[in-house]
Formats: C-alpha cells, sequence, structure tokens
C-alpha cells in the first residue's frame, strides 16, 4: 500500500485557502458509515468508519457484584484495544496512556448521557449485570474518539439482554438491553493556528492541542482537553456550538443505522 | 461432559458431511496502514490479519545479523465468544498459538534477504467460531503474500477431528467442544509439506491418516480462495482500464 507523505508547510499552505488534504473543509467530517449486528456472538456489535479510520465495538452483558456506592444498579466497562494491525504507532502490549484516556473519554460522555438504563441491569443484592463496551482500532486515521463514540453507542443501541435464570445465564431467546438516550461526541484539533473537526492521522500528527466534547440534545456531557497547546475561551465557545450542530447529523446516523 | 449426538444420519449438525469445509470468503487489503492485510470469513469465525514490515528489529537483542525475525501476536477479542467476556490480550493459549503460527511462517518466508529485520504479523478474532487457528494462519498467508514479502509457498491451515467413530474436516466450536480429537494442520501446498501440527484427543494411526488426507485434499480449494482473493483488487485496476 501506497502512503502520501504529508509535511505541516503542506498542511499550513492548503489551510490558507481554507482548505484540508482531502478538500475538506474546516468543520465537516469524513464520510461516515455505521454497520451493526456484523459480530452476532456479542450482545451488540457495530463497524464505524470515519474516512479511512475503522473501528468494531462488541458488547457483552455478564453478572457480576454491584459496587458498594450503586447497590441497586449495573455498570458499564468501556475499554478501547489499540490494536497493532491498525497502525505501526500502536505497539502490542498493555493499554498505553493514549488507549486509557479514549476509553474513559467514551466511557464519560456514555455514562453522563446516561445512555444506558443501569437501574434495569438489577438481579438482587448480590447480582448485577454488567455491560462491556469493547472498542477495537482496525484501521487508524486520526479521531478513534468520534469513531469509537459512535460505535459504542450503535452496539449498546442494538445489544441484546441475557436472562438471569436459575443462578445461570442464558443467552437464548434474548430480549433488549435498555437504552435511555443517544449521546455522540465532537472532537477537534489545532493544527498550524487552525481548528479542524475530525481530524485525520496527519491533522492529529501535527496537531498540538485537541478537545473532546460528548453531548446529546440538550446538554454538553463530557469534554476532554488532550495534549500540550492550549484554547482561547472565544475557541471553546465555537467549538462548543459547532458540536450542538454537528451532532444532530451523527445522531441521525445512528439512529439510521439502528433502524429507530 | 454431557453426551451430545454430534453425527445424526451421517450428517453433522450444521447439516454438512463429514468431510465438507463452512463456507470461506477472503478479503485481501482491507486494512490500508498495514504493509498487507487479510479478512477472512470462516463459518462464524471472523478474523483480520495484518502484517507490517520488514522493519528494524527492535529490542536491538531480538534482532538476528543473518535473517529477518517472525513476530506473531494472535488474540481474540473480549466479545468474540458466544458465552461470557473475555479478557483481552494475551492469555497462555494466545501465547502458545502465537508462537507456532509464527514458526509456520519462518518456513516459508525468504528470511535470509532480510537480516536484523522483523516481520510483525497481528491476528485479530473479533468472532470465534472453532479453528480459529486455522483460520488465522490461512488469513495470515493472504496478508503476507499481498505485502509482497517474498514467500516460497503459500500456506493453508484447517483442522480436523473426530467425533464417535467418525473423521471430521473442519470442526466447528460445538463440534470441537465435544469431540474425541481434535488436529489443527498447516501444510505448504507446493511440497504438500506439513508445517503445523497439534493433536489432543484420541486417534488410531487409521484415523489420523483419514484426517489428514482430508486435509490435504481440501487444500486445492482453500489455496484457489486464497489465490482469488490476491487476485481481486488488481481485477478492479484492469476493468478500469478496458
Amino acid at each position: 500500500m501506497y502512503t502520501k507523505i504529508i509535511t505541516e508547510e503542506y498542511i499550513r499552505e492548503r489551510l490558507k485557502n481554507g482548505l484540508r488534504d482531502d478538500s475538506r473543509s474546516p468543520f465537516t467530517y469524513r464520510n461516515i458509515t455505521i454497520k451493526t449486528g456484523n459480530m452476532p456472538n456479542a450482545e451488540g456489535s457495530a463497524e464505524v468508519t470515519l474516512g479511512n479510520t475503522t473501528v468494531i465495538a462488541g458488547v457483552k452483558v455478564d453478572v457480576g457484584t454491584p459496587l458498594k456506592d450503586k447497590p441497586e444498579e449495573g455498570s458499564i466497562i468501556t475499554s478501547a484495544e489499540l490494536s497493532p494491525m491498525a497502525s505501526d504507532k500502536y505497539e502490542p502490549g498493555p493499554p498505553t496512556p493514549e488507549a486509557i484516556e479514549i476509553s474513559r473519554v467514551i466511557d464519560r460522555g456514555i455514562r453522563a448521557a446516561n445512555v444506558v438504563d443501569t437501574k434495569s441491569l438489577y438481579i438482587n443484592e448480590e447480582k448485577v449485570w454488567n455491560a462491556y463496551i469493547d472498542i477495537y482500532a482496525v484501521n487508524y486515521d486520526g479521531n478513534i474518539f468520534d469513531a469509537g463514540t459512535l460505535a459504542a453507542i450503535a452496539a449498546l443501541s442494538t445489544s441484546k439482554m441475557p436472562r438471569f435464570e436459575d443462578e445461570k445465564v442464558v443467552r437464548e431467546n434474548m430480549g433488549k438491553l435498555k437504552i435511555n438516550a443517544i449521546s455522540t461526541s465532537c472532537t477537534f484539533a489545532k493544527v498550524a493556528g487552525h481548528i479542524l473537526l475530525d481530524p485525520d492521522g496527519n491533522e492529529e500528527a501535527f496537531s498540538n492541542v485537541r478537545l473532546t466534547i460528548a453531548n446529546d440534545e440538550k446538554y454538553i456531557r463530557a469534554m476532554q482537553k488532550g495534549l500540550g497547546g492550549s484554547f482561547t475561551p472565544k475557541e471553546l465557545d465555537q467549538m462548543i456550538d459547532m458540536t450542538f450542530n454537528k451532532s444532530a447529523e451523527l445522531r441521525s446516523s445512528i439512529k439510521h443505522a439502528i433502524g429507530d | 461432559m454431557d453426551k451430545v449426538e454430534l453425527m445424526i444420519d451421517g450428517k453433522r449438525i450444521d447439516g454438512r458431511t463429514a468431510d465438507q469445509l463452512r463456507p470461506i470468503s477472503i478479503v485481501a487489503n482491507p486494512i490500508r496502514n498495514a504493509a498487507g492485510s487479510a479478512y477472512i470469513e470462516w463459518g462464524a469465525n471472523k478474523i483480520f490479519a495484518a502484517v507490517y514490515g520488514p522493519k528494524e528489529a527492535l529490542p536491538k537483542h531480538t534482532s538476528d545479523p543473518e535473517k529477518a525475525v517472525i513476530k506473531c501476536r494472535y488474540t481474540m477479542a473480549p466479545f468474540s465468544s458466544v458465552e461470557e467476556h473475555g479478557k483481552p490480550g494475551m492469555n497462555r493459549r494466545a501465547i502458545e498459538i502465537s508462537k507456532v503460527t509464527a514458526e509456520v511462517f519462518e518456513n516459508v518466508i525468504l528470511l535470509n534477504k532480510f537480516p536484523g529485520s522483523e516481520i510483525d504479523i497481528y491476528i485479530e478474532v473479533m468472532q470465534s467460531d472453532g479453528g480459529t487457528r486455522a483460520a488465522g494462519i490461512t488469513c495470515a498467508a493472504v496478508a503476507l503474500a499481498a505485502s509482497g514479502i517474498p514467500m516460497r509457498d503459500l500456506p493453508y491451515a484447517v483442522s480436523a477431528g473426530k467425533v464417535g467413530d467418525t473423521v471430521i474436516l473442519d470442526l466447528n466450536k460445538i463440534e470441537d467442544n465435544y469431540s474425541d480429537a481434535d488436529v489443527p494442520v498447516a501444510i505448504c501446498p507446493r511440497k504438500k509439506e506439513v508445517s503445523l501440527l497439534q493433536m489432543d484427543g484420541n486417534l488410531t494411526k487409521d484415523e489420523f491418516d483419514t484426517a489428514l488426507n482430508m486435509i490435504i485434499n481440501s487444500g486445492s480449494y482453500i489455496s484457489q480462495l486464497q489465490i482469488d482473493a490476491l487476485k481481486k483488487p488488481y481485477e478492479k485496476i484492469e476493468e478500469r482500464y478496458l
């Protein structure tokens, strides 16, 4: 496979005319595809492509013990696996700080927006259901945050729900996992002084600061600034507006994919 | 273990005959970042393989001044089985499979062309239904060929086993759980040499011969699927210029 070598200089020159390498304007997403149910062994699954970025999310629902501070509800557990198959910048081994940040940011957006009805995951005083969300990077070309969130939400929204009978988990004739809401996220990167929505791999490589905003129709649900640079309050304001504007598009992509 | 009836009137639980493979489809180069990659659907198994390199072998003590080293990593996604949520990463089973898989490819890659380098092979099982190591090897062979790394042969792998007194080819998960024997084998088809062989359970010598014959006889079909997958991306280009 051939790779185009791109320099910071080139990105800067293109942006002077308001254009990115793939001729996108600064606040446009790449082409998004969402396919659900592609891994039927999992209770829920989804494959999302964002341009050349591909991720697969799988949901497994299993019995666990309730947390001390939440005795009457189950939990969600989110992990991001930056598999070395996805890029030569990912190495095999235990999760890197980057993978942990991605999984925690995706987790916060889903948790804060009450996407999963965790009260419905209660079984009895000793047992609750836990929904495990695993997000796999298959091909990296930037913005795993938004692709991962889309995949996680699409997988959760189509996830089945095992039954607990005679102290056993039964994975036949499963019902549906109860979902309250849909949340999405928008990730921005600043490259050569320009703020860009949905940065691709080259743009991320030359970016010095990044912001992810997770939201639903009404509220901002989670935010995370990353990397060494900084934003002005005015820039934050602009990105929040843009997020509310763009998330309608993302929500309708998810709703279309889950047949809602 | 409960006894489960795996053969009824000469048909298996999924309707196959004893020496029939599950449906297999292979796509070459689905992962753009990799030097070569492949995706295989083998029955309900869904597996990616990606190859990176040859590149400088690091850390330095792993490098060999005479030839390339193969680093293979087979893992299963935590959501890949119908049962409970698995643990991500490498367990002892995955470490063993990674090792024997690397050895299959050490046998066919022209390692001395790349002294001091490493070639990384990643096999990621997204969904499992028995026979993932064999499907993974078949898939990784396509990924390696797609990367252009020179090889003497294009290996394939498939497992055979035994239920009751019947030797069967390509066990699915349920058959694997209740079978009396399981024999995954990799074959280098040009010389019909065996480059992976594992077995557990019980087999007579005759049963082993039957199993190995089934594996070798299924080879021309699997090899053809591998070759077709490798040719496919180039057929499209030809159409465009016609």
